[in-house]
């Protein structure tokens, strides 16, 4: 469903290197409300290094991004607001438990009520008895979904995933592909990075595959699943 | 004004909860200052050199690098599961996480201090009562200083591979001149003078420590985006 209004992401001209290696080589994106981009490549495609640049974590060489119609500049604090991330990582301190860790990140959202509006976001996920627990304590998958009340905290509008389903059991990813199907509305865009299309490939309007660093492909989702999958194995083969 | 106020306590509370729950650090830095006072106290020869004279070099040492043992801490508390992501993403000006790691370190530092002081006390058996006002002053000026380096440093060194031996290599020359007064105006307070009588001292220490706040506050955001 992209949106007729200004596009919710776009990313001009990205370029960056670590040393010699181009992570990213003149990358652009424009991604509209509402629309979910399914980013494939091989390893070392540059999959991460755009997720990372598209929240404002790594600043690119060349190139600009905006969201919301903000850029993101290290001046301009408020333009990282409507962005969530869920990394490989949980972005949770083992030492706090997960209502201290939630309020802790509401309290740098200037969100109302910091502790309530953890706790609902931890019984969002089915964490609420596990609320005083410690992150370390729970299982993998407990985890993620702590992970995941902690990027939906703020009610982002661009979602950024970085392989939302590595490690999950089936149960606990068919949970998350429902949680981001509803997740999925009009006003909001997620952008997944992933090695398997067919994880999130229905949630996709979109697919973009990376390689060295450039787009070899960015398009609207094509229909059929398996006759992409054989494209794409040439094009991640270059 | 009272949004950078809420967020600077936050992160500073943040970070003092977790020490308080691991208390590495803290035990880690209290148990070295209290070596080094022991080696010292054992190691000094009371009929060559008088306590007085020996013993606001020792303090001033014993505080220099029990600071950088508990300084180490500051980021590497927030490599684990990348939490310092999460901070870099909250829509918080990389000044404001800086004062609030400054502050979760000056007190962490401030209380590593408040453990030594007695300790060194007890060891050379010195008089501090009537210099206590201006010896706590200088304390507080001095360690605001290093402490205001130290926070920078330890962001930047905590990615490379030698975090813990990077930190003292970077730091230690930038706490010579604040320990060099630190020292010069303990030295008069302990032989009983008035803390009027160390003005000059104190004033080049805040005048440090308003230089060098400035500068890490200005060089955090480059320091810490990648």
């Amino acid at each position: 469903m992209p949106s007729a209004e200004a596009p919710l992401v776009e990313a001009r001209g990205l370029v960056r290197r670590y040393g010699a290696v181009r992570a990213l080589n003149g990358v652009d994106l424009v991604l509209g409300a509402g629309e979910v981009l399914l980013v494939l490549g091989p390893n070392g495609a540059g999959k991460t290094t755009l997720l990372r640049t598209l929240a404002g974590l790594l600043r690119p060489q060349a190139g600009n991004v905006t969201v919301a119609g903000r850029p993101l500049s290290r001046d301009d604090p408020a333009a990282r607001r409507p962005i969530g991330l869920l990394s490989h990582q949980s972005l949770l301190y083992d030492e706090l438990s997960l209502l201290e860790n939630l309020t802790l990140a509401a309290r740098l959202y200037d969100l109302p009520d910091p502790p309530r509006r953890a706790a609902l976001a931890l019984e969002a996920q089915g964490l609420a008895s596990r609320q005083h627990d410690r992150p370390r304590s729970l299982s993998r998958g407990m985890q993620q979904r702590a992970a995941i009340a902690r990027a939906l905290l703020h009610d982002p509008r661009l979602l950024l995933l970085d392989e939302p389903f590595t490690g999950l059991d089936a149960v606990a990813a068919d949970r998350l592909r429902s949680l981001l199907e509803t997740h999925r509305t009009p006003e909001r865009a997620m952008v997944i990075v992933t090695h398997h299309a067919a994880e999130a490939w229905d949630l996709a309007t979109r697919v973009g595959v990376l390689v060295g660093g450039r787009w070899v492909l960015e398009a609207p989702r094509p229909g059929d699943p398996v006759e992409f999958h054989l494209a794409y194995q040439e094009l991640a083969r270059g | 004004m009272g949004r950078i106020f809420r967020h600077v306590l936050a992160i500073a509370g943040k970070d003092l909860r977790l020490e308080l729950r691991s208390r590495t650090s803290l035990l880690s830095a209290s148990v070295f200052a209290a070596l080094v006072l022991i080696v010292f106290n054992f190691a000094r020869d009371p009929t060559a050199v008088a306590t007085l004279d020996l013993a606001p070099s020792v303090l001033w040492v014993t505080v220099a690098f029990a600071s950088v043992v508990a300084m180490n801490r500051a980021f590497t508390v927030e490599r684990e599961n990348a939490a310092f992501d999460g901070l870099l993403l909250a829509p918080v000006a990389r000044e404001v996480l800086y004062l609030g790691k400054y502050v979760a370190n000056l007190v962490f530092v401030l209380l590593v201090e408040a453990i030594a002081l007695p300790l060194f006390v007890l060891f050379f058996n010195v008089d501090i009562a009537g210099a206590l006002p201006g010896l706590l002053l200088t304390l507080l000026l001095a360690t605001a200083g290093f402490v205001a380096v130290g926070t920078v440093f330890s962001a930047m060194v905590v990615r490379t591979r030698f975090a813990e031996l990077m930190l003292p290599v970077l730091l230690l020359p930038f706490m010579v001149p604040p320990l060099i007064y630190a020292v010069k105006t303990t030295v008069p307070l302990f032989a009983g003078r008035r803390l009027s009588e160390v003005v000059d001292g104190l004033r080049f220490l805040a005048l440090y420590d308003v230089a060098f706040i400035t500068l890490s506050v200005l060089l955090f955001s480059a320091v810490v985006d990648e």
